[in-house]
């Protein structure tokens, strides 16, 4: 492996991987079907009595 | 309490003591066999600890009837009693740590004070004070919280009862050879990670337990869903896992002396450093202390998080980024060109979760901004949350080479580095102790609201001297070291930097002695508190709040 | 595709992907280093550290000198003509670890050897103040009072080569005599160690010829700093990357 590879590789898998990481988090996060899930999640540290 | 719980406690008992009495033999042949006087001293300390372990577990296994009383009544639902102890701990190492910082800062003043003995210089004590404030106030803390939220936020009790409390004392117990060890001269000279190879093969072994018994817990849990403080926990324990065994590989001098070489030499050895560096404050710091935000913001504003969705986000999105950015510590070194950049660019991304989770935190008290006025606990858990997102926006400007060239090497790292460790991480620690104590110890309220009010305005300004002092001497060294007069020749010696210093050096320490008092009268707080004394006094604003209860 | 709610109620899956999700950086910034020929400069004259200057520098890193004093000069125009030559990787590739450090509380040593002389830093490690009034630097006085203990010299070698560092089995064998012959200009084996470490300096450092002193030591190392490579035949071209 040469450094022009380590070029390659960063500036377009490294990229790519990303971009797609970041997609599916978001797309989990800001599902509408999910809202009422992470409702409740939010409310756990008042339920514990 | 159920067959099936008896029976998992007394397995951990077993499993506890036997590796305790392994762990006595181990020690015995490290003091035997000790090639230095401070393996000696450390063996004998290691030995000492073992053998009351078991003493402690022997006591508690057939001595149980008093202690089965107690647990069957306050903490049969909970494991609060390791809890207290972490609340204390972190409370003492909080003073201690911040006393030692004074005192450095005032021999960078007043280069007298080092005394010129071997334990007193600067050069020994400022590793003492790094360990102290981030290991052990900062680990305390941390271990503190997370077995208290992992309870709460699953409904379970702490897994494992025995474990619980060797995960504390085995932790304190390498708090102590570390410091120990730096003041008598023993250190890897790697920063943050001073320690040596002994220290940090008992660390891996303390934190093994710790990541099982938080796991054990979370499997225990009666909540299907696992609140996402506990993924920052998680994430802390599992990453500082990682960094604390890659970069402290080392081959030992001799297997019964105190020094090793580091697996690493050179550019690989500074890379895989500042990799564990950066991310001690990512994971630790930060990762960490994000659970911290994520459970005590929401209970002491009692309403939830802003946003659920932006926690998931912050999360993944923060642990992703985090873990590149160490080469910005390294710009314009030997390291390769294509490391800094990497470092740099991740660097500025990184900028984009610290502020989604700063927007998290402090949104969080939004139709809620009263208690603001009310509430010096919310306050000083905001005014955190505000520290964090300035100097997550001033670590990626540093982060840019062009800046990093001025700021490197200079004070401006120092101010940078206590923006966050003391407002971000000092405040909401502070938080968190002063909403646990209450709540661990079952009373009504704190000793005294009025205390917190004067803790957070003393170490306000304390903060504010010290960051700002920072950052006036820190450009102005840069400055004056690239400084050309007019014939073309460098400007200043180096000696005359170091004596344009002086001044700043002077308030630093006025504004370090300002947070050591601030320290001090938490520590007063929670003492008063912990006794079950209430301080008759009005409500910290006139307007009455549910936080501050008026005494009865 | 698995489904982020498994995630949230699975801790063993949440953990691993977390592992994963922090492992990608370390890997590919830290793994290339060992083997990008790149990344350590072909460069003429960097040996291992002599028994002594090993010793030094042990007492360098106990005294915890890193703290204030970087060992890397960066390729700025000030930089260079305050410290010289920019450091390259090379120069500390026997240092394990390394000790670039990260402030400057204190001026750069990367290249202190040579710069002043043994007597001065003598009395700058005795008393810094009695020659720099302004210096902030704690005093050593105890270094020059303290005999050198280089017990398990040969063990700290070893302990080197199982690292990486080039010692050969001649070396090992003479750690103790190679480190009492460095002091004694006069006294045997000086020529088999100067075969061993060329460039290496011999002479009673700290001018206390009734021992060999912590001092001893720790000046031998400072003023090998820097002055290994042979710029000269440096070629900073060929490493174009």
């Amino acid at each position: 492996m040469t450094y022009d590879d380590v070029v390659s590789f960063s500036g377009s898998a490294g990229l790519i991987f990303f971009m797609v990481l970041f997609a599916v988090v978001l797309i989990y996060a800001l599902r509408p079907g999910n809202k009422r899930k992470f409702d409740d999640a939010a409310r756990i540290p008042f339920k514990e009595d | 309490m159920t067959d099936g719980h008896t029976r998992a406690v007394a397995g951990t008992t077993y499993g506890t003591g036997a590796l305790l009495v392994l762990g006595a033999i181990l020690g015995l042949f490290l003091v035997a066999g000790a090639t230095d006087s401070v393996m000696s001293f450390h063996g004998v300390l290691f030995v000492a600890f073992c053998v009351l372990g078991v003493y402690w577990l022997i006591a508690r296994q057939f001595g149980g009837e008093k202690d089965a009383g107690r647990a069957a009544t306050e903490d049969a639902r909970y494991n609060d009693g390791v809890v207290r102890a972490g609340v204390i701990a972190s409370t003492f190492w909080g003073v201690v740590g911040f006393t030692v910082g004074l005192v450095i800062a005032l021999q960078l003043a007043f280069p007298v004070l080092n005394l010129d003995l071997p334990w007193t210089t600067f050069g020994r004590l400022r590793p003492l004070h790094t360990s102290a404030v981030v290991f052990a106030f900062g680990g305390n803390v941390l271990i503190a919280t997370s077995f208290h939220v992992v309870q709460r936020t699953c409904r379970a009790r702490l897994a494992g009862d025995s474990a619980s409390w060797f995960v504390f004392w085995g932790y304190n117990l390498f708090i102590v050879i570390a410091a120990s060890g730096y003041v008598l001269g023993v250190t890897q000279a790697k920063e943050y990670a001073e320690p040596e190879w002994y220290a940090d093969l008992w660390l891996t072994v303390v934190w093994v337990v710790y990541l099982l018994v938080f796991l054990a817990t979370l499997w225990k849990r009666k909540e299907p869903h696992i609140y996402v403080a506990n993924w920052f926990y998680l994430a802390f324990i599992v990453t500082v896992a990682m960094l604390h065994i890659v970069n402290g590989l080392a081959v030992p001098v001799s297997w019964t002396g105190t020094a090793s070489y580091s697996l690493f030499a050179g550019v690989q050895s500074a890379l895989t450093q500042w990799w564990y560096g950066h991310n001690a404050v990512g994971f630790f710091l930060t990762a960490g202390f994000l659970g911290i935000m994520y459970y005590f913001i929401p209970k002491q504003a009692e309403r939830p998080v802003y946003s659920y969705r932006l926690s998931i986000v912050h999360f993944w999105t923060l642990i992703f980024l985090y873990i590149w950015a160490g080469p910005h510590h390294l710009h314009y070194t030997a390291l390769p060109d294509w490391a800094q950049t990497l470092g740099m660019t991740f660097s500025i991304m990184l900028w984009m979760p610290s502020w989604g989770g700063m927007i998290n935190g402090l949104m969080t008290l939004s139709g809620a901004w009263d208690k603001l006025r009310t509430d010096p606990v919310i306050r000083m858990l905001v005014i955190s949350v505000a520290f964090y997102g300035m100097s997550t926006f001033e670590g990626p400007v540093m982060s840019i080479k062009a800046v990093n060239s001025l700021s490197h090497y200079t004070d401006w790292t120092i101010g940078h580095v206590h923006s966050g460790a003391l407002g971000w991480v000092g405040f909401v620690s502070f938080g968190a102790i002063y909403f646990l104590t209450p709540v661990l110890w079952h009373r009504q309220r704190l000793y005294s609201l009025k205390l917190v009010n004067l803790h957070f305005w003393v170490a306000t300004i304390g903060i504010l001297l010290y960051i700002t002092a920072m950052w006036v001497s820190g450009i102005l060294q840069g400055l004056m070291w690239r400084a050309y007069d007019s014939l073309g020749f460098l400007e200043y010696s180096f000696v005359e930097t170091v004596e344009a210093m002086h001044p700043f050096y002077v308030i630093r320490a006025a504004g370090g002695a300002l947070f050591v008092v601030g320290g001090l009268i938490m520590a007063y707080n929670v003492w008063r508190t912990i006794r079950g004394d209430l301080r008759d006094e009005a409500p910290v604003s006139s307007q009455p709040s549910l936080a501050a209860t008026p005494a009865e | 595709m698995i489904k982020h709610a498994t995630i949230e109620k699975n801790s063993i899956l949440l953990t691993v992907l977390t592992l994963i999700v922090v492992s990608i950086g370390g890997l590919v910034e830290i793994a290339p280093l060992f083997y990008l020929e790149s990344t350590i400069e072909k460069v003429e004259g960097m040996r291992p550290y002599t028994p002594l200057e090993l010793a030094g520098r042990k007492v360098y890193i106990r005294e915890g000198c890193y703290n204030c004093h970087s060992q890397m000069i960066r390729p700025m125009r000030d930089e260079v003509e305050r410290y010289g030559h920019y450091s390259l990787a090379a120069e500390s590739m026997y240092d394990h670890p390394f000790q670039w450090g990260s402030k400057r509380t204190g001026p750069d040593l990367a290249r202190v050897g040579g710069r002043y002389s043994d007597d001065w830093h003598v009395a700058h490690m005795i008393d810094p103040r009695a020659l720099v009034p302004e210096s902030v630097m704690p005093g050593y006085p105890f270094l020059a009072e303290t005999p050198l203990d280089f017990s398990l010299i040969e063990a700290e070698l070893k302990a080197n080569r199982t690292v990486g560092v080039p010692y050969d089995d001649v070396m090992i064998e003479n750690a103790a005599a190679d480190l009492k012959a460095q002091v004694d200009p006069d006294g045997e084996g000086v020529d088999e160690m100067l075969a061993r470490y060329p460039k290496a300096q011999v002479r009673d450092f700290d001018s206390n010829p009734s021992m060999i002193s912590e001092l001893d030591a720790m000046i031998a190392y400072l003023q090998i700093l820097g002055t290994l490579v042979d710029f000269e035949a440096y070629q900073a071209d060929e490493n174009l990357r």
